[in-house]
Protein backbone atom coordinates (compact mmCIF):
# COMPACT_ATOMS: atom_id res chain seq x y z
CA UNK A 1 0.00 0.00 0.00
CA UNK A 2 1.22 3.48 -0.93
CA UNK A 3 0.25 6.58 0.82
CA UNK A 4 0.67 8.01 4.16
CA UNK A 5 -0.99 6.76 7.32
CA UNK A 6 -0.39 6.61 11.05
CA UNK A 7 -1.38 3.97 13.23
CA UNK A 8 -1.16 4.68 16.98
CA UNK A 9 -2.14 3.07 19.83
CA UNK A 10 -1.32 4.36 23.51
CA UNK A 11 -1.91 1.31 25.61
CA UNK A 12 -0.73 -1.98 24.99
CA UNK A 13 -2.76 -3.61 27.28
CA UNK A 14 -2.30 -7.45 28.58
CA UNK A 15 1.29 -7.37 29.16
CA UNK A 16 2.69 -7.30 32.74
CA UNK A 17 3.64 -3.99 33.62
CA UNK A 18 3.74 -1.32 30.97
CA UNK A 19 6.31 0.66 29.05
CA UNK A 20 6.54 1.78 24.90
CA UNK A 21 6.94 0.44 21.63
CA UNK A 22 7.01 2.19 18.45
CA UNK A 23 6.70 1.23 14.98
CA UNK A 24 7.43 3.58 11.99
CA UNK A 25 6.05 2.58 8.41
CA UNK A 26 6.85 4.34 5.06
CA UNK A 27 3.96 2.81 3.22
CA UNK A 28 4.68 -0.92 3.40
CA UNK A 29 8.32 -0.97 4.12
CA UNK A 30 9.17 -0.64 8.30
CA UNK A 31 11.44 2.06 9.00
CA UNK A 32 12.13 1.55 12.57
CA UNK A 33 10.95 -0.16 15.79
CA UNK A 34 11.68 1.01 19.59
CA UNK A 35 10.99 -0.73 22.50
CA UNK A 36 11.01 2.37 25.17
CA UNK A 37 11.48 1.84 28.63
CA UNK A 38 11.35 4.60 31.13
CA UNK A 39 12.30 3.02 34.33
CA UNK A 40 16.07 2.31 35.49
CA UNK A 41 15.83 -1.17 35.77
CA UNK A 42 18.90 -1.43 37.26
CA UNK A 43 17.96 0.23 40.72
CA UNK A 44 17.87 -2.94 42.77
CA UNK A 45 21.76 -3.62 41.84
CA UNK A 46 22.27 -0.52 43.83
CA UNK A 47 20.24 -1.41 46.56
CA UNK A 48 21.52 -4.78 47.23
CA UNK A 49 25.21 -3.31 47.64
CA UNK A 50 25.43 -3.57 51.90
CA UNK A 51 22.62 -5.93 52.46
CA UNK A 52 23.42 -9.21 54.20
CA UNK A 53 23.27 -12.17 51.81
CA UNK A 54 20.53 -13.63 54.09
CA UNK A 55 18.34 -10.83 52.47
CA UNK A 56 19.20 -10.95 49.58
CA UNK A 57 15.87 -13.69 48.40
CA UNK A 58 13.64 -11.46 49.69
CA UNK A 59 14.63 -8.33 48.14
CA UNK A 60 14.80 -9.60 44.90
CA UNK A 61 11.52 -11.36 45.24
CA UNK A 62 9.77 -7.77 45.14
CA UNK A 63 11.35 -7.29 41.47
CA UNK A 64 8.55 -8.83 40.01
CA UNK A 65 5.27 -10.42 41.51
CA UNK A 66 4.77 -12.67 38.60
CA UNK A 67 8.10 -14.17 39.06
CA UNK A 68 9.39 -14.05 42.62
CA UNK A 69 10.79 -17.53 42.76
CA UNK A 70 12.87 -17.20 39.83
CA UNK A 71 14.26 -14.15 41.28
CA UNK A 72 15.00 -15.80 44.32
CA UNK A 73 16.26 -19.14 42.81
CA UNK A 74 18.62 -17.47 40.91
CA UNK A 75 19.62 -15.35 44.21
CA UNK A 76 20.29 -18.19 46.08
CA UNK A 77 22.07 -20.33 43.67
CA UNK A 78 24.90 -17.55 42.92
CA UNK A 79 25.32 -16.89 46.72
CA UNK A 80 25.57 -20.84 47.11
CA UNK A 81 28.43 -21.66 44.91
CA UNK A 82 30.31 -18.42 45.59
CA UNK A 83 30.44 -19.44 49.55
CA UNK A 84 30.67 -23.28 48.33
CA UNK A 85 27.43 -24.38 50.09
CA UNK A 86 26.09 -28.09 49.16
CA UNK A 87 22.33 -28.73 49.21
CA UNK A 88 20.58 -31.65 50.44
CA UNK A 89 18.76 -33.38 47.67
CA UNK A 90 15.57 -33.02 49.33
CA UNK A 91 15.68 -29.38 48.88
CA UNK A 92 16.77 -29.13 45.74
CA UNK A 93 13.56 -31.51 44.37
CA UNK A 94 11.58 -28.87 46.55
CA UNK A 95 13.33 -26.27 44.44
CA UNK A 96 11.89 -27.73 41.38
CA UNK A 97 8.58 -27.98 42.71
CA UNK A 98 8.27 -24.57 43.74
CA UNK A 99 9.41 -23.66 40.33
CA UNK A 100 6.82 -26.20 38.84
CA UNK A 101 4.65 -23.71 41.00
CA UNK A 102 5.60 -20.44 39.54
CA UNK A 103 5.42 -22.04 35.53
CA UNK A 104 2.23 -22.94 36.41
CA UNK A 105 0.51 -19.84 37.42
CA UNK A 106 2.54 -17.85 34.95
CA UNK A 107 1.98 -20.05 32.02
CA UNK A 108 -1.95 -20.35 32.91
CA UNK A 109 -2.40 -16.63 33.51
CA UNK A 110 -0.85 -15.67 29.96
CA UNK A 111 -2.24 -18.52 28.20
CA UNK A 112 -5.66 -18.29 29.12
CA UNK A 113 -6.48 -14.48 30.29
CA UNK A 114 -3.63 -12.59 28.15
CA UNK A 115 -3.04 -15.10 24.92
CA UNK A 116 -6.08 -16.84 24.10
CA UNK A 117 -8.09 -13.90 23.39
CA UNK A 118 -5.59 -12.72 20.79
CA UNK A 119 -6.45 -16.21 19.09
CA UNK A 120 -10.45 -16.33 19.32
CA UNK A 121 -11.44 -12.92 18.46
CA UNK A 122 -12.10 -10.98 21.75
CA UNK A 123 -10.84 -7.75 23.15
CA UNK A 124 -10.23 -9.70 26.80
CA UNK A 125 -10.53 -12.52 28.49
CA UNK A 126 -13.51 -10.58 30.23
CA UNK A 127 -15.32 -10.38 26.68
CA UNK A 128 -14.23 -14.47 26.35
CA UNK A 129 -15.42 -15.47 29.17
CA UNK A 130 -18.93 -14.52 27.85
CA UNK A 131 -19.00 -17.44 25.36
CA UNK A 132 -16.08 -19.77 26.38
CA UNK A 133 -16.60 -20.07 30.38
CA UNK A 134 -15.46 -23.30 30.76
CA UNK A 135 -12.33 -21.88 29.20
CA UNK A 136 -11.45 -19.29 31.81
CA UNK A 137 -12.72 -21.40 34.73
CA UNK A 138 -10.35 -23.88 33.68
CA UNK A 139 -7.38 -21.07 33.42
CA UNK A 140 -8.50 -20.39 36.59
CA UNK A 141 -8.39 -23.38 38.17
CA UNK A 142 -5.19 -24.47 36.56
CA UNK A 143 -3.70 -21.17 37.97
CA UNK A 144 -4.90 -21.48 41.58
CA UNK A 145 -3.14 -24.91 41.42
CA UNK A 146 0.56 -23.00 40.71
CA UNK A 147 -0.29 -20.36 43.48
CA UNK A 148 -1.01 -23.48 45.90
CA UNK A 149 2.18 -24.91 45.29
CA UNK A 150 4.10 -21.50 46.03
CA UNK A 151 2.04 -20.87 48.85
CA UNK A 152 2.64 -24.31 50.09
CA UNK A 153 6.45 -23.70 49.66
CA UNK A 154 7.10 -19.69 50.15
CA UNK A 155 5.18 -19.17 52.85
CA UNK A 156 2.51 -16.97 51.04
CA UNK A 157 1.38 -17.05 46.99
CA UNK A 158 3.11 -13.61 46.21
CA UNK A 159 6.45 -12.50 47.26
CA UNK A 160 7.26 -15.72 49.55
CA UNK A 161 9.58 -15.65 52.27
CA UNK A 162 11.05 -18.90 52.73
CA UNK A 163 13.51 -19.63 50.28
CA UNK A 164 16.74 -19.41 52.03
CA UNK A 165 20.17 -19.23 50.84
CA UNK A 166 20.67 -22.75 51.61
CA UNK A 167 17.53 -24.50 51.54
CA UNK A 168 14.16 -23.43 52.94
CA UNK A 169 13.54 -21.71 56.21
CA UNK A 170 10.88 -24.40 56.35
CA UNK A 171 10.65 -27.61 54.48
CA UNK A 172 6.99 -29.24 54.31
CA UNK A 173 5.82 -32.45 55.44
CA UNK A 174 5.29 -35.64 53.19
CA UNK A 175 1.60 -35.37 53.63
CA UNK A 176 1.81 -31.50 53.11
CA UNK A 177 2.39 -32.44 49.64
CA UNK A 178 0.59 -35.23 49.23
CA UNK A 179 -2.28 -33.46 49.46
CA UNK A 180 -1.96 -31.74 46.31
CA UNK A 181 -1.71 -34.88 44.22
CA UNK A 182 -5.70 -34.77 43.63
CA UNK A 183 -5.23 -31.64 42.25
CA UNK A 184 -2.09 -32.58 39.85
CA UNK A 185 -3.99 -34.98 38.23
CA UNK A 186 -6.75 -33.04 37.19
CA UNK A 187 -4.23 -30.74 36.20
CA UNK A 188 -2.09 -32.63 33.83
CA UNK A 189 -4.98 -33.89 32.05
CA UNK A 190 -6.14 -30.42 31.92
CA UNK A 191 -3.39 -29.33 30.37
CA UNK A 192 -3.14 -31.79 28.11
CA UNK A 193 -6.28 -30.77 26.64
CA UNK A 194 -5.17 -27.18 26.67
CA UNK A 195 -2.23 -28.10 23.84
CA UNK A 196 -5.19 -29.55 21.73
CA UNK A 197 -6.73 -26.69 22.63
CA UNK A 198 -3.91 -23.98 21.57
CA UNK A 199 -2.47 -26.21 18.84
CA UNK A 200 -6.64 -25.83 16.65
CA UNK A 201 -5.59 -22.21 16.68
CA UNK A 202 -4.99 -19.91 13.65
CA UNK A 203 -1.06 -18.46 13.60
CA UNK A 204 0.07 -16.21 11.06
CA UNK A 205 2.34 -17.27 8.90
CA UNK A 206 5.49 -16.04 10.31
CA UNK A 207 8.78 -17.93 10.52
CA UNK A 208 12.11 -16.58 11.84
CA UNK A 209 15.76 -18.25 12.05
CA UNK A 210 16.27 -17.36 15.80
CA UNK A 211 18.83 -17.72 17.73
CA UNK A 212 17.75 -19.83 20.56
CA UNK A 213 19.47 -19.15 24.37
CA UNK A 214 18.64 -21.71 27.46
CA UNK A 215 19.52 -23.77 29.87
CA UNK A 216 20.60 -27.48 29.73
CA UNK A 217 20.77 -30.29 31.72
CA UNK A 218 21.89 -33.58 31.01
CA UNK A 219 18.54 -35.32 32.74
CA UNK A 220 15.95 -32.59 32.92
CA UNK A 221 14.11 -30.27 31.56
CA UNK A 222 15.76 -27.30 33.24
CA UNK A 223 15.02 -25.38 36.07
CA UNK A 224 17.65 -24.09 38.62
CA UNK A 225 21.08 -25.97 36.81
CA UNK A 226 22.65 -26.65 33.98
CA UNK A 227 24.86 -25.07 31.10
CA UNK A 228 23.64 -22.03 29.53
CA UNK A 229 23.33 -23.55 25.40
CA UNK A 230 22.15 -22.45 22.05
CA UNK A 231 21.19 -23.56 18.55
CA UNK A 232 24.52 -22.10 17.17
CA UNK A 233 26.57 -24.17 19.30
CA UNK A 234 26.84 -22.13 22.77
CA UNK A 235 27.55 -24.58 25.66
CA UNK A 236 28.97 -22.40 28.80
CA UNK A 237 29.01 -21.80 32.67
CA UNK A 238 27.31 -19.23 34.10
CA UNK A 239 30.32 -17.70 35.28
CA UNK A 240 30.92 -17.02 31.46
CA UNK A 241 28.04 -15.11 31.02
CA UNK A 242 29.15 -12.04 31.05
CA UNK A 243 32.47 -12.79 28.45
CA UNK A 244 30.00 -13.53 25.84
CA UNK A 245 26.58 -11.47 26.30
CA UNK A 246 26.80 -7.62 26.13
CA UNK A 247 24.85 -5.36 27.01
CA UNK A 248 24.19 -2.09 25.20
CA UNK A 249 22.92 1.26 25.97
CA UNK A 250 20.43 2.94 23.87
CA UNK A 251 19.14 6.17 23.24
CA UNK A 252 15.79 5.37 23.25
CA UNK A 253 15.64 3.51 26.41
CA UNK A 254 16.83 3.09 30.12
CA UNK A 255 16.99 -0.32 29.73
CA UNK A 256 20.44 -1.98 28.46
CA UNK A 257 19.81 -4.10 25.27
CA UNK A 258 21.28 -7.67 25.77
CA UNK A 259 23.32 -8.85 22.53
CA UNK A 260 25.46 -12.14 21.95
CA UNK A 261 28.91 -11.13 20.86
CA UNK A 262 29.07 -11.61 17.24
CA UNK A 263 25.49 -12.40 16.66
CA UNK A 264 23.64 -10.19 18.06
CA UNK A 265 19.73 -10.96 19.68
CA UNK A 266 18.65 -13.88 21.04
CA UNK A 267 15.50 -15.55 21.82
CA UNK A 268 15.01 -16.59 25.55
CA UNK A 269 12.07 -18.07 26.73
CA UNK A 270 9.49 -20.82 26.27
CA UNK A 271 10.27 -21.34 22.57
CA UNK A 272 13.62 -21.37 22.73
CA UNK A 273 13.43 -23.62 26.15
CA UNK A 274 11.39 -26.13 23.94
CA UNK A 275 13.69 -26.10 20.89
CA UNK A 276 16.76 -26.58 22.84
CA UNK A 277 15.24 -29.05 25.59
CA UNK A 278 12.63 -31.43 23.33
CA UNK A 279 13.80 -34.57 24.57
CA UNK A 280 14.04 -33.67 28.17
CA UNK A 281 10.32 -32.97 28.40
CA UNK A 282 8.62 -35.28 30.55
CA UNK A 283 6.42 -38.55 28.73
CA UNK A 284 2.87 -36.73 29.13
CA UNK A 285 4.33 -33.40 27.70
CA UNK A 286 6.48 -35.11 24.92
CA UNK A 287 3.36 -37.21 23.57
CA UNK A 288 1.38 -33.91 23.79
CA UNK A 289 3.53 -31.95 21.74
CA UNK A 290 4.09 -34.78 19.34
CA UNK A 291 0.20 -35.39 19.15
CA UNK A 292 -0.09 -31.24 18.45
CA UNK A 293 2.59 -31.64 15.82
CA UNK A 294 4.61 -29.38 17.69
CA UNK A 295 8.52 -30.41 16.93
CA UNK A 296 11.93 -28.46 17.21
CA UNK A 297 13.06 -26.20 15.71
CA UNK A 298 9.26 -23.91 16.49
CA UNK A 299 10.34 -21.30 14.42
CA UNK A 300 6.91 -19.60 14.64
CA UNK A 301 6.57 -17.07 17.79
CA UNK A 302 2.77 -17.79 17.57
CA UNK A 303 3.24 -20.55 18.83
CA UNK A 304 4.74 -19.87 21.93
CA UNK A 305 0.99 -20.33 23.31
CA UNK A 306 1.19 -24.06 22.63
CA UNK A 307 4.78 -24.37 23.88
CA UNK A 308 3.42 -22.99 26.94
CA UNK A 309 0.44 -25.13 27.39
CA UNK A 310 3.26 -27.69 26.65
CA UNK A 311 5.28 -26.85 29.53
CA UNK A 312 2.26 -26.62 31.51
CA UNK A 313 1.84 -30.32 31.00
CA UNK A 314 5.74 -30.45 32.04
CA UNK A 315 5.20 -28.97 35.02
CA UNK A 316 1.71 -30.44 36.35
CA UNK A 317 3.75 -34.03 35.49
CA UNK A 318 6.94 -33.01 37.11
CA UNK A 319 5.12 -31.49 40.35
CA UNK A 320 3.60 -34.70 40.56
CA UNK A 321 6.67 -36.67 40.28
CA UNK A 322 7.77 -34.88 42.78
CA UNK A 323 5.10 -35.12 45.43
CA UNK A 324 5.36 -38.80 45.41
CA UNK A 325 9.05 -39.07 45.85
CA UNK A 326 9.40 -36.75 48.22
CA UNK A 327 11.24 -37.48 51.85
CA UNK A 328 11.59 -34.62 53.67
CA UNK A 329 15.53 -33.25 54.22
CA UNK A 330 17.17 -33.74 57.40
CA UNK A 331 17.63 -29.91 57.96
CA UNK A 332 15.40 -27.90 56.16
CA UNK A 333 18.58 -25.22 55.31
CA UNK A 334 22.28 -26.17 54.91
CA UNK A 335 24.35 -24.32 57.34
CA UNK A 336 26.50 -20.99 55.41
CA UNK A 337 29.29 -19.85 56.12
CA UNK A 338 30.40 -16.43 54.39
CA UNK A 339 33.22 -15.94 52.34
CA UNK A 340 35.02 -13.05 49.99
CA UNK A 341 33.66 -14.32 47.18
CA UNK A 342 31.82 -13.98 43.79
CA UNK A 343 28.89 -16.17 42.63
CA UNK A 344 27.34 -16.60 39.37
CA UNK A 345 23.40 -18.42 38.44
CA UNK A 346 21.20 -18.66 35.67
CA UNK A 347 17.84 -20.01 36.25
CA UNK A 348 14.97 -20.41 33.80
CA UNK A 349 12.16 -18.31 35.01
CA UNK A 350 8.79 -18.43 33.05
CA UNK A 351 10.15 -15.86 30.66
CA UNK A 352 13.24 -17.43 30.02
CA UNK A 353 17.04 -17.31 31.39
CA UNK A 354 17.11 -14.84 34.09
CA UNK A 355 21.03 -14.20 35.22
CA UNK A 356 22.74 -12.77 38.68
CA UNK A 357 25.93 -12.10 39.71
CA UNK A 358 26.79 -11.29 43.38
CA UNK A 359 30.17 -10.43 44.74
CA UNK A 360 30.62 -10.65 48.57
CA UNK A 361 32.83 -9.69 51.81
CA UNK A 362 33.89 -11.71 54.21
CA UNK A 363 30.84 -10.79 56.55
CA UNK A 364 28.36 -12.02 53.65
CA UNK A 365 27.47 -8.46 52.85
CA UNK A 366 27.14 -7.71 49.09
CA UNK A 367 29.71 -5.42 47.22
CA UNK A 368 28.33 -5.77 43.97
CA UNK A 369 24.80 -7.35 42.30
CA UNK A 370 24.26 -8.04 38.47
CA UNK A 371 20.55 -9.00 37.74
CA UNK A 372 19.77 -9.26 34.02
CA UNK A 373 16.17 -10.27 33.46
CA UNK A 374 14.37 -12.48 30.67
CA UNK A 375 12.39 -9.33 29.29
CA UNK A 376 15.41 -7.52 28.86
CA UNK A 377 16.85 -10.19 26.96
CA UNK A 378 14.62 -10.55 25.05
CA UNK A 379 13.92 -6.52 24.46
CA UNK A 380 16.28 -6.64 21.09
CA UNK A 381 14.18 -9.69 19.49
CA UNK A 382 11.31 -8.59 20.06
CA UNK A 383 11.94 -5.13 17.97
CA UNK A 384 13.41 -7.87 15.55
CA UNK A 385 10.24 -9.42 15.35
CA UNK A 386 8.22 -6.48 14.87
CA UNK A 387 10.50 -5.36 12.20
CA UNK A 388 9.57 -8.60 10.34
CA UNK A 389 6.17 -8.90 11.29
CA UNK A 390 4.68 -5.18 10.66
CA UNK A 391 6.00 -5.34 7.36
CA UNK A 392 3.41 -8.18 6.89
CA UNK A 393 0.61 -6.48 8.15
CA UNK A 394 1.39 -2.90 7.00
CA UNK A 395 -1.15 -3.24 4.07
CA UNK A 396 -3.81 -4.45 6.52
CA UNK A 397 -6.31 -1.69 8.17
CA UNK A 398 -5.43 0.18 10.72
CA UNK A 399 -7.10 -1.64 14.06
CA UNK A 400 -6.28 -4.91 12.75
CA UNK A 401 -2.56 -4.40 11.79
CA UNK A 402 -2.21 -3.16 15.40
CA UNK A 403 -4.22 -5.81 16.84
CA UNK A 404 -1.53 -8.29 15.30
CA UNK A 405 1.31 -6.05 16.14
CA UNK A 406 0.02 -6.28 19.60
CA UNK A 407 -0.30 -10.17 19.73
CA UNK A 408 3.18 -10.29 18.07
CA UNK A 409 4.41 -8.51 21.48
CA UNK A 410 2.44 -10.90 23.82
CA UNK A 411 4.37 -14.22 22.13
CA UNK A 412 7.20 -13.03 24.16
CA UNK A 413 5.06 -12.84 27.75
CA UNK A 414 7.21 -9.41 28.82
CA UNK A 415 7.11 -8.61 32.23
CA UNK A 416 7.89 -5.44 32.13
CA UNK A 417 7.41 -4.88 35.57
CA UNK A 418 10.75 -6.97 35.80
CA UNK A 419 12.69 -4.71 33.19
CA UNK A 420 11.07 -1.59 33.43
CA UNK A 421 7.49 -0.52 34.48
CA UNK A 422 5.43 1.25 31.71
CA UNK A 423 4.53 -0.04 28.34
CA UNK A 424 2.55 1.52 25.66
CA UNK A 425 2.77 0.77 21.74
CA UNK A 426 2.34 3.14 19.22
CA UNK A 427 2.33 2.72 15.72
CA UNK A 428 3.23 5.58 12.82
CA UNK A 429 2.45 5.04 9.38
CA UNK A 430 3.97 8.31 6.81
CA UNK B 1 -21.70 -8.53 59.39
CA UNK B 2 -17.62 -8.82 59.55
CA UNK B 3 -16.55 -8.20 56.12
CA UNK B 4 -12.88 -9.75 54.63
CA UNK B 5 -10.83 -6.89 54.68
CA UNK B 6 -8.54 -7.27 51.61
CA UNK B 7 -5.27 -4.76 51.11
CA UNK B 8 -3.58 -4.89 48.10
CA UNK B 9 -0.31 -3.04 47.14
CA UNK B 10 3.11 -3.61 45.90
CA UNK B 11 6.21 -2.82 48.43
CA UNK B 12 8.95 -0.18 47.34
CA UNK B 13 6.84 1.05 44.45
CA UNK B 14 6.41 4.67 46.03
CA UNK B 15 2.18 5.40 46.32
CA UNK B 16 1.43 2.15 45.33
CA UNK B 17 2.12 0.51 48.77
CA UNK B 18 -0.37 2.31 50.24
CA UNK B 19 -3.18 -0.20 50.69
CA UNK B 20 -0.32 -2.03 52.48
CA UNK B 21 0.01 0.81 54.83
CA UNK B 22 -4.18 1.16 55.61
CA UNK B 23 -3.51 -2.74 56.33
CA UNK B 24 -0.56 -2.84 58.39
CA UNK B 25 -2.22 0.62 60.62
CA UNK B 26 -5.51 -1.95 60.90
CA UNK B 27 -3.65 -4.50 62.24
CA UNK B 28 -2.20 -1.99 64.87
CA UNK B 29 -6.32 -1.20 65.33
CA UNK B 30 -6.56 -5.06 65.92
CA UNK B 31 -8.99 -5.10 62.94
CA UNK B 32 -7.90 -8.59 60.45
CA UNK B 33 -6.60 -8.01 57.34
CA UNK B 34 -5.35 -9.94 53.99
CA UNK B 35 -2.94 -8.25 52.80
CA UNK B 36 -2.55 -9.12 48.78
CA UNK B 37 -0.59 -8.37 46.02
CA UNK B 38 -3.52 -7.76 43.12
CA UNK B 39 -3.18 -10.86 41.59
CA UNK B 40 -6.68 -10.82 39.46
CA UNK B 41 -6.89 -14.62 39.38
CA UNK B 42 -6.22 -14.78 42.97
CA UNK B 43 -8.67 -12.29 44.29
CA UNK B 44 -11.28 -13.73 42.13
CA UNK B 45 -10.83 -16.86 44.16
CA UNK B 46 -10.48 -15.00 47.46
CA UNK B 47 -13.69 -13.16 47.42
CA UNK B 48 -16.18 -15.47 45.11
CA UNK B 49 -18.69 -16.63 47.50
CA UNK B 50 -17.99 -14.26 50.51
CA UNK B 51 -20.63 -12.62 52.18
CA UNK B 52 -18.84 -9.01 52.21
CA UNK B 53 -15.39 -8.10 51.13
CA UNK B 54 -13.49 -4.43 51.29
CA UNK B 55 -10.84 -3.85 49.01
CA UNK B 56 -8.17 -1.14 49.62
CA UNK B 57 -6.30 -0.40 46.74
CA UNK B 58 -4.06 2.49 45.41
CA UNK B 59 -5.76 4.39 41.91
CA UNK B 60 -5.00 6.46 39.61
CA UNK B 61 -7.69 8.77 38.48
CA UNK B 62 -6.32 12.06 37.65
CA UNK B 63 -7.30 13.44 41.54
CA UNK B 64 -5.04 14.91 44.22
CA UNK B 65 -2.39 12.40 45.54
CA UNK B 66 -3.76 11.20 48.92
CA UNK B 67 -8.25 11.45 47.80
CA UNK B 68 -10.11 8.59 49.09
CA UNK B 69 -12.87 7.34 46.91
CA UNK B 70 -15.22 4.79 47.24
CA UNK B 71 -16.69 2.37 44.97
CA UNK B 72 -19.42 -0.30 45.25
CA UNK B 73 -17.41 -3.08 43.44
CA UNK B 74 -20.88 -4.97 41.91
CA UNK B 75 -22.29 -2.06 40.15
CA UNK B 76 -20.00 0.59 39.67
CA UNK B 77 -17.79 1.01 36.45
CA UNK B 78 -14.04 0.06 36.70
CA UNK B 79 -11.23 1.69 34.46
CA UNK B 80 -8.38 -0.59 33.74
CA UNK B 81 -5.86 2.22 34.39
CA UNK B 82 -7.43 3.12 37.56
CA UNK B 83 -5.65 0.48 39.39
CA UNK B 84 -1.55 0.51 40.08
CA UNK B 85 0.08 -2.45 40.60
CA UNK B 86 2.34 -4.79 38.31
CA UNK B 87 -0.35 -7.27 37.18
CA UNK B 88 -1.49 -7.51 33.62
CA UNK B 89 -4.14 -8.99 35.34
CA UNK B 90 -4.79 -6.67 38.64
CA UNK B 91 -7.67 -5.87 40.54
CA UNK B 92 -10.14 -3.84 37.69
CA UNK B 93 -9.74 -7.03 35.46
CA UNK B 94 -10.54 -9.30 38.67
CA UNK B 95 -13.78 -6.62 39.23
CA UNK B 96 -15.02 -7.34 35.74
CA UNK B 97 -14.29 -11.43 35.07
CA UNK B 98 -15.98 -11.65 38.39
CA UNK B 99 -18.55 -10.16 36.98
CA UNK B 100 -18.84 -12.08 33.92
CA UNK B 101 -18.41 -15.13 35.87
CA UNK B 102 -20.60 -14.80 38.46
CA UNK B 103 -17.83 -14.81 41.04
CA UNK B 104 -18.33 -12.01 43.40
CA UNK B 105 -19.06 -12.09 46.93
CA UNK B 106 -22.07 -10.51 47.77
CA UNK B 107 -21.08 -7.37 48.30
CA UNK B 108 -18.01 -5.46 47.71
CA UNK B 109 -16.80 -2.32 48.46
CA UNK B 110 -13.66 -0.47 47.06
CA UNK B 111 -11.59 2.04 48.64
CA UNK B 112 -9.08 3.60 46.55
CA UNK B 113 -6.23 6.24 47.89
CA UNK B 114 -5.23 8.20 45.04
CA UNK B 115 -1.51 7.98 44.17
CA UNK B 116 0.97 9.88 42.44
CA UNK B 117 4.53 8.49 42.36
CA UNK B 118 5.27 4.67 41.93
CA UNK B 119 9.42 4.96 41.12
CA UNK B 120 10.97 1.95 42.76
CA UNK B 121 12.05 2.00 45.99
CA UNK B 122 10.35 5.00 46.98
CA UNK B 123 8.11 5.31 50.00
CA UNK B 124 4.46 6.81 49.63
CA UNK B 125 3.96 10.48 49.53
CA UNK B 126 3.11 12.21 53.06
CA UNK B 127 -0.44 12.68 51.71
CA UNK B 128 -1.01 9.40 50.91
CA UNK B 129 0.44 8.03 54.18
CA UNK B 130 -1.88 10.33 55.93
CA UNK B 131 -4.62 9.07 54.14
CA UNK B 132 -3.42 5.32 55.00
CA UNK B 133 -4.19 6.08 57.98
CA UNK B 134 -7.08 8.27 57.89
CA UNK B 135 -9.08 5.67 55.89
CA UNK B 136 -7.83 2.84 58.47
CA UNK B 137 -9.48 5.03 61.47
CA UNK B 138 -12.60 5.10 59.11
CA UNK B 139 -12.87 1.43 58.77
CA UNK B 140 -11.46 0.06 62.19
CA UNK B 141 -14.58 2.21 63.60
CA UNK B 142 -17.06 -0.05 61.75
CA UNK B 143 -15.29 -3.13 61.60
CA UNK B 144 -15.63 -5.02 64.62
CA UNK B 145 -12.17 -6.05 66.06
CA UNK B 146 -10.33 -9.58 66.59
CA UNK B 147 -11.02 -9.61 70.57
CA UNK B 148 -14.64 -8.73 69.74
CA UNK B 149 -14.70 -11.89 67.59
CA UNK B 150 -13.26 -13.82 69.61
CA UNK B 151 -15.81 -12.70 72.81
CA UNK B 152 -18.94 -13.67 70.74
Amino acid sequence: MSGNRTIRVDTLARVEGEGALEIKLTGDRVRDVKLRIYEPPRLFEAFLKGRHFSEVSDIVARICGICPIAYQMSAVHAIERAFGVEIDPAVRLLRRLFYCGEWIESHALHVFLLHAPDFLGYEDSIAMARDHRALVERGLRLKKIGNRIITLLGGREIHPISAAVGGFHKAPSKNDLRDLEPDLQWAVEASVETVKLTAGFEFPDFEQDYLCVALSHPDEYPFNEGHLISNHGLKIDAAQYEDLFVEHQVKHSNALHSMLRGSGSYFVGPLARFNLNFDKLTPLARQAAVDAHLAPPVKNPFRSIVVRAVEMVFGFEEALRIVREYQPPAKPRASVTPRKASGHAITEAPRGILYHRYALNEDGLVTEAKIVPPTSQNQKRIEDDLREFAAQVASWPLDEATRKCEQAIRNYDPCISCATHFLRLKIERE
Amino acid sequence: MKPLVVACGTPGRGDDAAGLLVARHLAELGIEVREHPGDGAALIELWDGRDFVILIDTVVTGGIPGTITVWDGLTAPVEGDAFRGTHAFGVAEAVKLGRALGRMPAQLLIYGIEGGRFDLESEPAPAVAAAALELAVLLASAIPKRSARKIS
